[in-house]
């Protein structure tokens, strides 16, 4: 039960740098999912603050404790490991006292502490087997109640679903849910490459690429107003479409010409000095509506995914970019190789100059390696 | 014909005759016995695969039932039989009359001894070593020096433990190690230090661990907790009473230490002091096997899951805790698998003490003693009596070693 401060974390191998001015604040209650792409550091960074790699740079305060050089067991993290961690020799109820004993606690206390985890996660009937007679959702359990047992500051998750099958996900994914609404005031810490995961379970997201911060807010403000063209294109699925133009029109809204004939309006304000500006225009698939007179964007539809709710147009891909994605509502079955104009809400159009949104035009530009994932 | 040349013509032979064996074998099997053609061709087909592995296995078989089946049933044969009345049925005299002889006890006790020292040492020391070198970068040399003892054989091992235990006038210089070590001692304090109060706290320490090990099985009955079947109690008692045997040996043995007068100065024939001279031989195997326990446990601890152990240290073990509590449980079916594997080397030691010391000043053991008796007193009878003892004695540590090896393996 406790806030986390982090100042200026960085972390290298040798000469390799794989994270840097990484600063954060997480208040007490809070669930912060790291998201990222594979190889972003995202799990390194967890590994930082549960003490199992050394912070090689910056400050990490738990508490308001600087906790750099304090082993793991003295932070009062407790870690729910991606493969669970079992000890493969141990009861479920070994498995959750193990932490207990050898911090020397009274066996009464023990037994009391496990019971209770026991109760929350309903795992009384498991208790004297081995993690071997479980099943997968079952040790997830016991991982998670490893960790409630030693009532930890903070919960750090590692990627815990990423080994359980798609319908056991789900179910645990709302477990954790739960188990967030009944220790309201306990802080977690939560890994995921899955952005589904991030935005159900998440109070805030920090998503994390090139080996820095790129942008850290609530799941709804990531998606409505991404700060970079990273963002905007990690989160939502398929990814947002960003198309080249300049702009034409500045003022409450900006108009922008694209390369590809159309035009675009947003209602993101602009300075008249941002007049003939190169901007990529970015509209999420599921933003699109097919247009009757003015268009942001017009061409062939080459493939179409039909799948009863909404259809997915993919566009004939145009030079290197990639292809054109919109998301229709409903049935559109007579629209394959045939001609199709797009456009867009303007309150549904994001700008983004230099890879940076103009909405946050006044804020320090964060550096950081843009790829599509 | 030159040796070499005879070997190489041997070697085409052997492995040419394998080969034209499984050839023809199956041949005759395909076109002559079950011929895939005709109106049986289907059912043919599956009588020869039937056969198939028979063909195969055939001449292992027969190596074996010649060389190993056949032997047991004359050895169990001739151990009934008396060779000084003509060969005639006796019964079971040999076997009394070799429990009767204070050289047979001498060997079962000395095999003992050698049974609960070696494969404990070595296991201990293999995994010692195996931990020790997993982390550190010469780990690899490391553990090469260690695994060469592996290539040397008992006998040659002996030869050069022989030269570490050489004695000389005390006026020469000592060639053997041992006692160029000792000739340093000279009832100073140092030889106090190393000698008396070192070994007396090794030894304290081992009764502590000892101590402890019984504490632990004894714990659950002393307080009233959890306990299984009145099996489980019987063997917990049992493993109580015999920790405190060994703490009692332990602290005579200190007792002992402390209090006897060592020949400072004057070098020591080391393999003719008696009961500890089995120790100096034991020391051989150690060293052999060592480096094989050492082998297989660090393969088994690089199997443990590397997220276990961060589980343990964010659970706040200790490295002491992790080793034991994490990492040896994990490997305790290879621990065992190993213990066994030494334990059979060791039941069967007959090299290390032919080449040293042939059973004198009260170092005999089992296999040395079959030899004894069967080529040097030509006595087939007690000879083959136990070799029979043997076997009986190893067979039950082999089938658990491959049934524990077969279960491993699933």
């Amino acid at each position: 039960m406790a806030d986390l401060n982090l100042t200026d974390i960085a972390k290298a191998y040798g000469d390799v740098e794989v994270l840097r001015d990484i600063d954060l604040k997480i208040e007490q209650g809070e669930l912060i999912v790291f998201v990222g792409p594979s190889g972003c550091g995202k799990s390194t960074l967890l590994r930082m603050i549960a003490g199992l790699e050394r912070i090689t740079g910056g400050d990490l305060e738990i508490d308001g404790v600087r906790v750099n050089d304090i082993p793991p067991s003295e932070r009062g993290i407790a870690m729910v490991f991606q493969s669970y961690a079992l000890y493969p020799h141990m009861t479920v109820r070994d498995n959750m006292a193990f932490a207990l004993k050898i911090a020397k606690m009274s066996q009464s206390e023990i037994d009391e502490r496990v019971d209770r985890a026991a109760k929350i996660l309903q795992l009384h009937n498991l208790l004297d087997r081995l993690p071997k007679a479980l099943s997968g959702g079952q040790r997830q359990r016991v991982a998670i109640g490893r960790a409630i047992v030693r009532d930890p500051k903070v919960y750090l998750f590692d990627e815990p679903l990423s080994n359980l099958d798609a319908a056991l996900r789900v179910a645990t994914r709302i477990e954790i849910a739960q188990l967030k609404e009944a220790m309201p005031e306990s802080t977690m810490i939560y890994v995921t490459h899955d952005q589904v995961e991030a935005m159900t379970l998440a109070s805030r997201i920090v998503v994390l690429a090139g080996g820095g911060i790129a942008q850290v807010g609530t799941p709804l403000e990531l998606y409505e107003r991404p700060e970079n063209e990273f963002v905007a294109q990690f989160i939502g699925s398929p990814a947002m479409n960003l198309l080249p133009g300049r702009i034409t029109g500045t003022g409450e809204t900006t108009t922008v010409a694209l390369d590809g004939g159309g035009t675009a309006v947003s209602t993101i304000p602009s300075q008249p000095g941002d007049k003939n500006k190169a901007v990529n225009v970015g509209v999420r698939p599921e933003d699109f509506v097919e247009a009757q007179g003015e268009f942001i964007y017009k061409g062939k539809v080459e493939i179409t995914e039909a799948l009863g709710e909404v259809t997915l147009l993919y566009f004939a891909p145009e030079g290197e970019r990639d292809p054109v994605i919109a998301k229709l509502p409903g049935v559109h079955a007579d629209v394959k190789r045939r001609e199709v104009a797009l456009t867009a809400d303007p309150s549904k159009v994001h700008l983004f100059h230099n890879t940076q949104s103009l909405l946050y035009r006044d804020q320090p530009i964060k550096k950081i390696a843009v790829g599509t994932h | 014909m030159h040796p070499a040349l005879l070997g190489l013509v041997t070697i085409v032979l052997g492995v040419g005759g394998c080969l034209a064996y499984f050839y023809f074998s199956n041949v005759v099997l395909d076109r002559f016995i079950f011929p895939a053609k005709g109106e049986n061709a289907g059912r043919n087909i599956n009588r020869a695969n039937m056969v198939r592995p028979w063909l195969f296995l055939f001449p292992a078989i027969a190596a074996l039932g010649l060389y190993l089946g056949y032997p047991v049933v004359e050895t169990l044969r001739l151990s009934l039989t008396d060779r000084f009345a003509g060969g005639a049925f006796v019964g079971l005299d040999n076997y009394w009359q070799m429990f009767g002889e204070p050289k047979f006890r001498e060997a079962m006790r000395n095999n003992m001894l050698w049974l609960i020292v070696v494969p404990a040492a070595s296991t201990a020391f293999g995994l010692l070593a195996a931990q020790l070198t997993d982390r550190i970068a010469w780990g690899n040399i490391a553990k090469s020096l260690i695994f060469m003892p592996m290539a040397i054989s008992f006998v040659g091992a002996s030869v050069i433990f022989k030269l570490i235990y050489d004695a000389r006038p005390a006026e020469s210089a000592q060639i053997g190690v041992l006692n160029a070590v000792w000739m340093q001692f000279e009832g100073g304090f140092g030889s106090l230090l190393l000698l008396k109060i070192l070994p007396a706290i090794i030894v304290l320490g081992f009764a502590g661990i000892v101590a402890y090990t019984g504490w632990i099985f004894i714990r659950p009955l002393v307080k009233g907790s959890r306990t299984g079947g009145a099996l489980v109690v019987v063997g917990r008692v049992f493993v109580a009473l015999v920790a405190a045997w060994l703490v009692w040996e332990a602290v005579t043995t200190i007792a002992t230490v402390l209090t006897t007068e060592l020949d400072y100065g004057e070098p020591q024939q080391w393999l003719t002091l008696t009961f500890y001279n089995n120790f100096f031989l034991m020391v051989v195997l150690i060293w052999i096997q060592t480096g094989f326990a050492m082998v297989i446990l660090s393969a088994a601890l690089r199997g443990i899951p590397e997220e276990t152990i961060e589980a343990a240290i964010v659970d706040g073990a200790s490295p002491f805790e992790i080793f034991f509590q994490i990492k040896v449980p994990q490997i305790m079916p290879t621990i065992v698998v190993v213990w066994t594997t030494i334990t059979l080397v060791v039941l069967k030691v007959f090299d290390i003490v032919y080449a040293m010391t042939n059973g004198q000043w009260e170092t005999q053991v089992l296999a040395n003693y079959m030899f004894d008796k069967l080529f040097r007193a030509n006595d087939w009878g007690v000879g083959s009596a136990s070799a029979i003892i043997i076997m009986l004695l190893v067979s039950p540590i082999l089938v658990w070693n491959v049934y524990t090896a077969r279960k491993e393996m699933r």
